[in-house]
């Protein structure tokens, strides 16, 4: 046995698998017991109604998905009767996405959905599907601590930025997000990314740009990983392209307290719980007690071995 | 699309935790055969806990990776056919991109990864006693267990089968097995428009008494019903099809918009479909 508990800030997960957003929603609850994972993370929200994005939605690219889904919501209103309380049931935490237009918004939202049966609030300042070509709050330092300021002093709630990795500016990013007193960052959000049929000469997506997410991700979003949980002190989840034990054991070696898998459960929605057990089989395998004892143990030197294959 | 469409369903499933209706497993292939040009029947042995099925489900397939294809998402299939008492599930499908490119390529013995049942089928409601279905192309797969599920409520069915040539009029011998009336149209023949169909179905309607619809396997069709239906006062039901990312109701990659009377709402055709109100679909 080994133990799979992490400690997120103040909360305590039973294991590090959760899911990403969008990725998961009750319907899985047909698939697996929700209680198996460590977490329960919900679809963005938007305070009002939202239509989301023109078909096409998805499509694949060698590996990988993109999409471009453009958050859908029924308004924080009729999340609060109809979904939270599903979740009542469950003993693991209730963790709502939500993202909003301007920090102000996302500061009274906040405020709205601390109600009781939410343990933590993802704060969605990254998603590249929205509007203005792309841009998002956690592109640069400045907007990011300007969300979480105004959030910080509007709900007790822990609060996890989710970052983007569209941004050549990650480490600064993560500690606007830690100064200004998120609790965690996800790292990371999907990336910035279109796809053309070359026989058609058409975009292969309705909002011409979207999310690239999937196994081809994973590299980027490591690195992200690996960087943030150097430059700050609060806990970093790592999400992008998780659909193997290895990848989860990368994430945490790379420093990581906790791992979200995301497209994975589209491809295999049995992916987590398989995660899990996997999860502990590995831990028992190298013979560490707990996931703890993986946690930042990332070697930096250069193996002989390494340098061998290339000689 | 406005922005005031609503894109979540109404109502959601109760939360206590309740055993798995929806399995992923491994199933083997038992036979894998062209039935024609472009279509190939594969049926899998297969476990009874995914053999609950109605008729109109779907099943989301994990096409394997070929020297050819190389499929990242699952792809959504209609069920052929299902059989609790044998234990098998078949397919029947029409060869045509990455995905089913790539499926066609298994071998009986191999294994096929398998997510299912999904969605919501086909309801015969009591008061529909003189059904017409109207399928075209695949949606002569797609519409073979609704045939069957007639059969065993003695429900006599006339069934209009359409495809672009007579060699790809699938299932018709197996419509007949089930006791439907079989008559077929097809482009080659020049009477599969929608003119010549029209008037047959008026036809149908007067002679046979019909007084609901099942559609699948073509938009124009559809259309073309929809219109009858209002000025006959037949309702009936359609299955649709449409590009699917997770096919469980988590991605909403696959929403259409419905008429409902609230107004416009995008349901989701993985979760509150495949199968639709035939005058709900906008």
């Amino acid at each position: 046995m080994a133990d799979l508990t992490t400690k997120i800030g103040t909360l305590t997960l039973k294991n590090p698998i959760m899911p990403a957003s969008g990725t998961f929603s009750e319907e899985l609850a047909e698939v697996f017991h929700l209680d198996t994972i460590g977490a329960h993370v919900t679809k963005t929200i938007t305070r009002g109604k939202r239509a989301g994005n023109p078909m096409p939605r998805v499509c694949e690219v060698g590996g990988a998905m993109l999409n471009s889904i453009g958050i859908p919501s029924k308004g924080a209103e009729w999340f609060v009767k109809n979904v939270v309380p599903f979740y009542a049931d469950y003993d693991a935490p209730l963790v709502i996405s939500i993202s909003a237009n301007t920090a102000d918004e996302f500061a009274r939202f906040a405020e709205e959905v601390s109600v009781p049966g939410v343990a933590a609030i993802e704060v969605n300042i990254s998603c590249p599907n929205i509007e203005d070509d792309g841009k998002a709050f956690a592109m640069r330092p400045g907007p990011t601590g300007d969300v979480i300021r105004k959030m910080r002093s509007a709900t007790s709630l822990p609060l996890w930025a989710k970052l983007s990795p569209n941004t050549g500016e990650v480490v600064e990013v993560a500690q606007a997000a830690e100064a200004a007193g998120a609790d965690a960052l996800v790292t990371a959000n999907t990336m910035l990314a279109m796809a053309i049929d070359s026989r058609t000469g058409c975009v292969r997506l309705g909002n011409i740009m979207g999310g690239l997410s999937g196994p081809a991700l994973r590299p980027i979003t490591l690195r992200m990983t690996y960087q943030c949980a150097r430059a700050v002190a609060i806990p970093v989840i790592g999400c992008g392209g998780i659909s193997a034990i290895d990848d989860v054991l990368e994430y945490l070696i790379a420093g990581a307290r906790a791992v979200q898998v995301g497209t994975a459960t589209f491809i295999s929605p049995t992916t987590m719980p398989r995660l899990v057990r996997e999860l502990e089989q590995a831990l028992v395998g190298r013979g560490l007690p707990s996931v703890d004892a993986l946690i930042g143990t990332v070697e930096v030197a250069y193996e002989a071995i390494t340098l061998a294959e290339y000689a | 699309m406005s922005a005031s469409l609503c894109v979540v369903p109404d109502s959601i499933s109760a939360g206590a935790p309740r055993p798995p209706s929806i399995h992923e497993v491994g199933a083997r292939i038992k036979s894998h055969e062209w039935v024609n040009g472009e279509y190939r029947l594969l049926v899998l042995d297969a476990p009874a806990s995914i053999l609950n099925c109605e008729p109109g489900q779907f099943f989301h397939l994990l096409c394997p990776q070929t020297d050819r294809f190389q499929p990242y998402l699952r792809r959504p299939m209609s069920i052929y056919s299902f059989d609790a008492a044998r234990g098998t599930l078949s397919f029947l499908y029409k060869v045509a991109g990455a995905g089913t490119g790539a499926l066609a390529e298994l071998q009986p013995g191999a294994t096929l990864n398998i997510v299912g049942p999904l969605g919501k089928g086909f309801e015969i409601r009591p008061e529909w006693q003189r059904p017409l279905l109207l399928a075209r192309g695949v949606g002569l797969a797609t519409l073979a267990p609704l045939a069957r599920e007639c059969a065993r409520l003695d429900r006599p069915l006339t069934a209009v089968c359409s495809a672009r040539s007579p060699e790809l009029l699938m299932s018709t011998d197996l419509f007949r097995s089930y006791g439907a009336e079989v008559i077929t149209v097809t482009d080659a023949e020049g009477n599969s428009g929608v003119e010549s169909l029209t008037t047959l179905i008026e036809r149908l309607i007067r002679s046979r008494g019909i007084d609901a619809f099942f559609t699948c396997g073509s938009a124009r069709l559809m259309r073309m019903l929809q219109e009858m239906g209002a000025r006959h006062g037949i309702v009936g039901q359609v299955a649709l099809e449409q590009q699917m990312a997770c096919g469980i109701g988590m991605c909403q990659a696959c929403v259409r918009p419905f008429r409902r009377e609230t107004g416009a709402v995008n349901l989701r055709v993985c979760r509150e479909g495949p199968v639709f109100d035939l005058q709900e679909v906008l």
